[in-house]
């Protein structure tokens, strides 16, 4: 009996694969199982193929695997497009009397559950329930505890009327006793439920509860995938925390209304994608040559252009570190785990006002779209830490005046940081601008003065060089000679590959990036190692170049850029062969 | 409010490098008595100004201030407006930064309603390129970039505003002082966005919308009896191809802004020192 169980509906946009899916994710998750889930979808709303994948396990898993149990199949295309996953006693569930699902042929080897799902669900109160009884027809399938999804579709549809819950459990248990009655054939599976509690999340919520835990009161943003969701999870709770949500025009409004609530003193973010980040782009270089502390959000998906809006890539990392005109500083930080959405959010915000510069958050589609099973611990709201660094006050600005009495939004300091007074405080009016300045904040082509502000905004880099920890994430060996480099949501299938690999009696030492302005020094690293591999979903190795910059050291590179993230399995016989290679 | 706050309170030490005799001058001197006049001053007014010549004037005026990109000055305004609704907003900018590059951010700002004025300096050419067409350029008006003139009609900002919902328009004459003090005041003092077009003619490069011109040709509404909260009575004005006018046109006095719409009424700049209490809640929802 495999120790992971792997799971999931498809059919086409608009059959409600979603919120079937989420509800099993959540069912297993009350259970006290470990749940990573993943979807397939296309860029439309009804038709096309779409799937919601759920793998879980009693021990925590953090990525997909070639390999799916049983399927809830709407569509015969739903079988087609998993052949590849599905094995020898993989289970299909499908309705034989929907009039497409008619004559689909199972491949061999494999389990057909017919299940007539819409005359069940009809029986039950409703055709729209369908889906539910296929949850329930698995629930008997995999031995999973029907209460679990009882408890769900309570979550669910609660706010919804107890009748409507009602007819919901009616549906389930309908799907799990025709199972029952229909078929004795014994299954392999026997999913056990433990006593812990977890939450489950995907990584655009985990950045925006970063968001307001960290005292963000402000978000203007326009909607793109994959960043909507950031958007949508604000919008209703912000306001609890005396914030606000502004649908803009356009992302270079958005990137405006932000940088004008940063101005007024709030803590304040916007995020978008790719297509989105090219128009903020202009408004970026404004925003680090005034100062501003803002948080900028990239939620990547593939491009160029509009690409495959919906489907995972990490391409836009040159575009991050370089983009714009002319040179400013900014960091640049990369979330590694949907836990670190949320941390590296809370960081992101102290970093931008502590050096007063705008920060760019990148998360990966795959890191925010997917859902993944943590101890609420892994949030624990007393460990969040506020610093809003120099900000002056009616009786401490004085400190930071001219002869003349006027206050320096741009005082030339050692560590690069000058003071911030926000609009309202006594005797600090002030201005700033995009053009180059004074420390006044007045337009100035004074070549002296020029030098001294570049060279002043550049010096918050080296001072936030010395000052934070910029070091990565290490797993594996420590003492082998093959070292892995990757950045975003690689980790969890490299952490899951491995161990796939040490079965192999190949051992590697990884090391996960989430800073990639400033960089840590790999250079020592790659000293230590034989040989060096940079794992990254795009084609040309944008993380890799950098780091053969960085360290003046050639590196070899495994590269998936068709749009589906790594898998652990699949990882791992490219990490094995690049090595041998 | 603090009596003792006088215009030249707004003006910074800064020398204006504007041509001497540039409209620029007077709108901006209209915009600092207007401010002081409403019982402003610098410490909790805010200036958002565009690109262009007419964008210095975040320089020459002393307030809180950000002098941005080209064309995007309303959506700043509107984010420092709504963090902290106790600053006066005031943004600034020409004819082609709201008009051309920023048109679409002057509609949605119009429809937003967020509580602040919106003073565009308009002298139908490009100043600081040197002298190119703007968007209230006549169609006939030759420039080094349209040797035969636009051959486009100009926009009409006005009756963009209308039609996108405007519930504040009105427009002066950076010259007539008075005036246009008084019309920006009552555009600070409406509640929601205030729209003012101000003729602010420029001396170098616009040989056409001159002084004289405008002199000769600007019909006071406030002479003509026009009820400003007449909505067919604007529409009129507004869309009369052979009326230049001054004063406020257009008044809806049932503006509701933005913020009070929304509940975005608190200053957003404090932040606690943790996470703010109830955060763990937040986390008990993924369950
Ligand atoms: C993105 C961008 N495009 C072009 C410019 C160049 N530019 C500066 S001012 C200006 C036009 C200004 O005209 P207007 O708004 O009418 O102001 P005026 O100078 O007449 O007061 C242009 C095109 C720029 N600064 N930024
Ligand atoms: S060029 Fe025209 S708009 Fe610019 S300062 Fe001179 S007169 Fe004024």
């Amino acid at each position: 009996m495999p120790a992971d169980f792997n799971w999931a509906i498809g059919g086409e946009a608009g059959d409600g694969i979603d919120s079937t899916g989420k509800i099993f994710a959540q069912a297993l998750s009350r259970a006290g199982r470990h749940v990573f889930t993943s979807k397939d979808f296309a860029s439309r709303i009804r038709g096309g193929y779409t799937a919601y994948k759920v793998r879980t396990a009693v021990d925590p898993v953090q990525s997909v695997v070639d390999r799916l149990d049983v399927l809830i199949a709407l569509t015969p295309r739903t079988i087609e497009e998993n052949l590849d996953e599905l094995h020898e006693g993989s289970v299909i569930i499908y309705d034989g009397e929907r009039t497409t699902m008619e004559d689909v042929e199972i491949p061999e080897g494999m389990i057909g559950l017919e299940v007539p799902l819409k005359r069940l669900a009809e029986e039950a109160g409703g055709a729209i329930m369908r889906n539910v009884v296929a949850l329930g027809a698995a629930c008997e399938v995999a031995d999973f505890p029907i209460e679990n999804l009882d408890s769900a579709l309570e979550k669910r549809f609660g706010s919804k009327g107890q009748q409507l819950v009602d007819n919901n459990k009616e549906a389930a248990r309908k799907g799990q006793d025709y199972v029952d009655e229909e078929y004795d054939h014994e299954f392999d599976y026997d999913l056990e439920t433990t006593d812990e509690d977890y939450v489950l999340l995907n990584g655009d919520e985990a950045i925006g509860m970063g968001a307001i835990a960290a005292g963000c009161k402000f978000y203007a943003g326009y909607p793109i995938t994959p960043a909507t969701d950031v958007m949508e999870y604000l919008t209703g709770r912000i306001e609890n925390f005396g914030g606000h949500v502004v649908q803009a025009e356009d992302e270079l409004s958005a990137i405006n209304l932000a940088l004008g609530a940063a101005r007024a003193g709030a803590r304040s973010m916007t995020a978008t994608s790719g297509p989105g980040i090219d128009l903020m782009t202009e408004t970026f270089g404004l925003v680090a040559t005034s100062e501003t502390p803002l948080v900028i959000c990239d939620v990547m998906r593939s491009g160029p252009s509009t690409g495959m809006p919906t489907k995972q890539e990490q391409g836009d990392l040159n575009m991050l570190l370089y983009g714009g005109h002319g040179e400013v500083p900014r960091f640049v930080l990369a979330p590694t785990t949907i836990s670190e959405c949320f941390w590296k959010t809370v960081e992101a915000f102290n970093l931008a006002e502590k050096y007063q510069t705008p920060v760019y958050l990148t998360a990966d589609l795959s890191l925010a779209v997917t859902e993944q099973t943590f101890s609420p611990e892994e949030f624990d709201m007393d460990e969040v830490e506020i610093d809003r660094g120099k900000v002056v006050d009616d009786d401490t600005i004085e400190e930071w005046q001219n002869e003349k009495g006027q206050f320096q939004p741009h005082a030339i300091t050692d560590d690069g940081v000058s003071p911030r007074a926000f609009p309202g405080t006594g005797e600090g009016a002030h201005m700033t601008t995009g053009l180059e300045h004074d420390e006044l904040g007045r337009r100035t082509e004074d070549t002296d003065l020029r030098i001294e502000q570049v060279d002043k905004r550049n010096r918050k880099v080296e001072t936030a060089k010395e000052q934070e920890d910029w070091s990565p994430r290490e797993f594996g060996d420590a003492d082998s000679d093959n070292l892995v480099v990757s950045w975003g949501s690689n980790e969890g299938a490299m952490v899951e590959a491995i161990a796939l690999l040490e079965e192999e009696d190949v051992d590697v030492r990884f090391l996960s990036i989430p800073y990639m302005f400033p960089r840590f020094d790999l250079t020592e690293a790659f000293e230590d190692a034989e040989e060096v591999v940079v794992v990254e979903c795009n084609a040309t190795g944008q993380f890799a170049d950098v780091i053969e910059h960085d360290t003046l050291t050639r590196v070899k590179r495994v590269n998936k850029y068709n749009g589906v993230r790594f898998k652990a399995d699949e990882l791992a016989e490219d990490i094995k062969q690049t090595l041998e290679a | 409010m603090s009596s003792e706050i006088r215009f030249t309170d707004f003006k910074s030490d800064k020398q204006p490098t504007w041509c001497p005799g540039c409209g620029d001058f007077g709108t901006m001197n209209g915009m600092m008595k207007a401010l002081a006049n409403t019982g402003n001053d610098p410490d909790n007014t805010f200036v958002v100004a565009g690109i262009g010549c007419s964008g210095k004037i975040g320089t020459y005026m002393h307030s809180y201030a950000l002098h941005g990109v080209h064309g995007r000055a309303l959506p700043v305004g509107a984010g420092v407006k709504l963090a902290n609704p106790d600053l006066e907003v005031m943004v600034a900018g020409g004819d082609g930064d709201g008009y051309s590059i920023g048109a679409g951010h002057f509609v949605h700002a119009v429809r937003r309603n967020v509580d602040m004025t919106y003073v565009v300096m308009d002298n139908r050419i490009y100043g600081l390129t040197k002298g190119q067409a703007s968007p209230t350029s006549r169609e006939d008006f030759e420039t080094s970039t349209t040797p035969e003139g636009p051959q486009q009609p100009p926009v009409n900002p006005m009756a963009l505003a209308l039609a996108s919902g405007a519930t504040f328009i009105a427009q002066s004459f950076s010259t007539d002082a008075q005036r246009h003090a008084e019309i920006v005041q009552k555009a600070i003092e409406h509640d929601g966005f205030g729209f003012v077009n101000v003729f602010s003619p420029c001396v170098t490069f616009n040989d056409v919308d001159t002084y004289d011109y405008f002199r000769d040709s600007l019909v006071d509404l406030a002479e003509e009896d026009h009820d400003p909260t007449d909505y067919d009575a604007a529409k009129d004005a507004i869309l009369d191809a052979d009326k230049e006018f001054q004063g406020v046109v257009w008044q809806n006095e049932e503006s509701v802004p933005y913020g009070e719409k929304h509940g975005v009424t608190e200053d957003m700049s404090q932040v606690d020192e943790g996470a703010p209490e109830g955060a763990m809640d937040l986390v008990r929802e993924f369950y």
